[in-house]
């Protein structure tokens, strides 16, 4: 077994710096990486790229590093319900680069899988295509995306190991696999890191060989977005 | 008299057939659920990864990790099944969801759509609309006819960025079913109480009338 425990947060984020590019799983705030998202507002680097799905709330998720200013470029596929990114966006302080949901999910898979790019036919004829290199398959139109670089990829699963095994609960897993492996490094944040041999091989979503780093998370807030419910007749 | 919400969302839920995998989108979609018969078998997919989304939990039983596409909490069927994000859009893209209902800003008669942007106002991003759009092959829109200022929505040619070029089979709106081929809106149906002649001053884009025009039956 090769050992990619490492003991908190701040070993977690070694090396971390100003003016790399960051993937972060999640889909609006479920399955983010809160304790990532907290240590790097902490570590208080500067003008970093994030590729995530969307941008938080203004007071929880990647709304935090918005907050503090510290997020240069976001590469995102929606990023409403959030008035500080908008502001920023509208003022022009915050670079934004709007990608299909599909195409993203696909640039990180593409980056984890090996392929330096593909071709899709989600935005053929709108501005997201423009400059874009654009080809005909059997009379249907597609465009070339090509893979994410990143320097460093935040996930969180519900469970893992100390050989970086990672198990995803629910509509947590999102974004968070595919975002294993396609970063220079890959650190994992879990509910509960079990023993070694405890989790079920034929259960195990993401293979430790994609994961560089994985520690046991703390603290975890799981806010809610939209809490709809049905009364009970 | 001109359908609510709630009146779009059934007329919309008659369409959905037995054995279909749906994909629902945010607003006015997202009530089809509550209207489709209960002797056939549908699923509801979700794009953030669940095939198989069942209602809303009850007071109590929310589930931090288990949310749809609008964020809400809902609750699964026996069957259903979570997956990655990737996998979510080779099941959109590889045309293996049979039906996607969307709302809209603007439906042109070739087919275009818009829906994601409105230039220098609102910008919050095309989610998964544009993979949507670009690959299903029976796409129903769900939208109001005209604008808060009265001004046609059924357009000639879309004015905002678009989300998607020459896909919209089919536009349900508060007036009227109109089928979208061969650049025209063909009218299928009116609402109920709505007369021919309202449908035309609605219309900016060309307006397709041939027969006896029935009332919707909802």
């Amino acid at each position: 077994m090769i050992n990619k425990k490492v003991n908190n947060v701040q070993e977690a984020l070694q090396g971390v710096k100003s003016g790399m590019t960051f993937m972060l799983g999640g889909f609006g705030l479920c399955g983010i990486p809160e304790n990532a998202i907290s240590e790097l507002v902490k570590l208080d680097i500067r003008d970093v790229t994030c590729i995530s799905n969307n941008a938080g709330v203004d007071d929880f998720g990647l709304g935090l590093l918005l907050q503090n200013k510290q997020i240069k470029k976001m590469i995102s596929s929606y990023v409403g319900e959030n008035d500080e990114f908008e502001r920023q966006m509208l003022s022009g302080e915050l670079e934004v680069e709007l990608t299909p949901q599909g195409t993203l999910a696909e640039k990180c898979r593409a980056a984890q899988a090996g392929f330096p790019a593909f071709y899709t036919p989600a935005g053929y004829g709108t501005e997201v295509a423009e400059g874009k290199e654009t080809r005909d398959f059997d009379g249907k139109m597609y465009v070339l995306e090509p893979a994410f670089k990143a320097d460093f990829a935040f996930v969180k699963a519900w469970k893992g190991d100390a050989a970086g095994n990672l198990i995803f609960k629910g509509t947590s897993r999102n974004f968070n696999p595919n975002m294993c492996g396609a970063a220079t490094i890959t650190v994992a944040e879990v509910e509960e890191l079990v023993p070694v041999g405890e989790l079920e091989p034929n259960n195990i979503h993401i293979p430790g060989i994609f994961v560089q780093r994985i520690f046991q998370g703390k603290d975890y807030e799981k806010r809610i977005e939209q809490r709809t419910v049905r009364q009970r007749n | 008299m001109a359908l609510d919400k709630n009146g779009i969302a059934k007329r919309i839920a008659q369409e959905v057939q037995d054995g279909f995998y749906v994909n629902l989108g945010i607003g006015i979609p997202t009530l089809v659920a509550n209207y489709v018969r209960d002797d056939i078998e549908v699923e509801f997919q979700s794009e953030n990864g669940v095939l198989g989304m069942g209602p809303f939990p009850f007071e109590g039983e929310e589930d931090a990790d288990i949310i749809n596409a609008g964020k809400q909490t809902i609750t699964t069927m026996p069957g259903a099944s979570f997956f990655d994000s990737s996998m979510s859009f080779a099941m959109i893209r590889g045309k293996h969801v049979h039906l996607t209902i969307l709302g809209a800003m603007e439906v042109a008669e070739n087919g275009d759509i818009a829906n994601w942007k409105i230039p220098g106002k609102m910008v919050k991003g095309m989610g998964g609309a544009m993979d949507l759009v670009a690959s299903a092959e029976n796409i129903i829109v769900a939208m109001m006819h005209t604008n808060k200022r009265g001004e046609s929505k059924i357009l000639k040619k879309c004015s905002l960025p678009l989300t998607g070029v020459g896909c919209v089979t089919k536009v349900v709106t508060n007036l009227a079913v109109l089928e979208v081929k061969n650049n025209a809106f063909h009218l299928l149906e009116r609402a109920p109480g709505v007369s021919i002649e309202e449908i035309k001053k609605a219309t900016e884009g060309t307006l397709v009338i041939n027969g006896e025009i029935l009332e919707m039956s909802i």
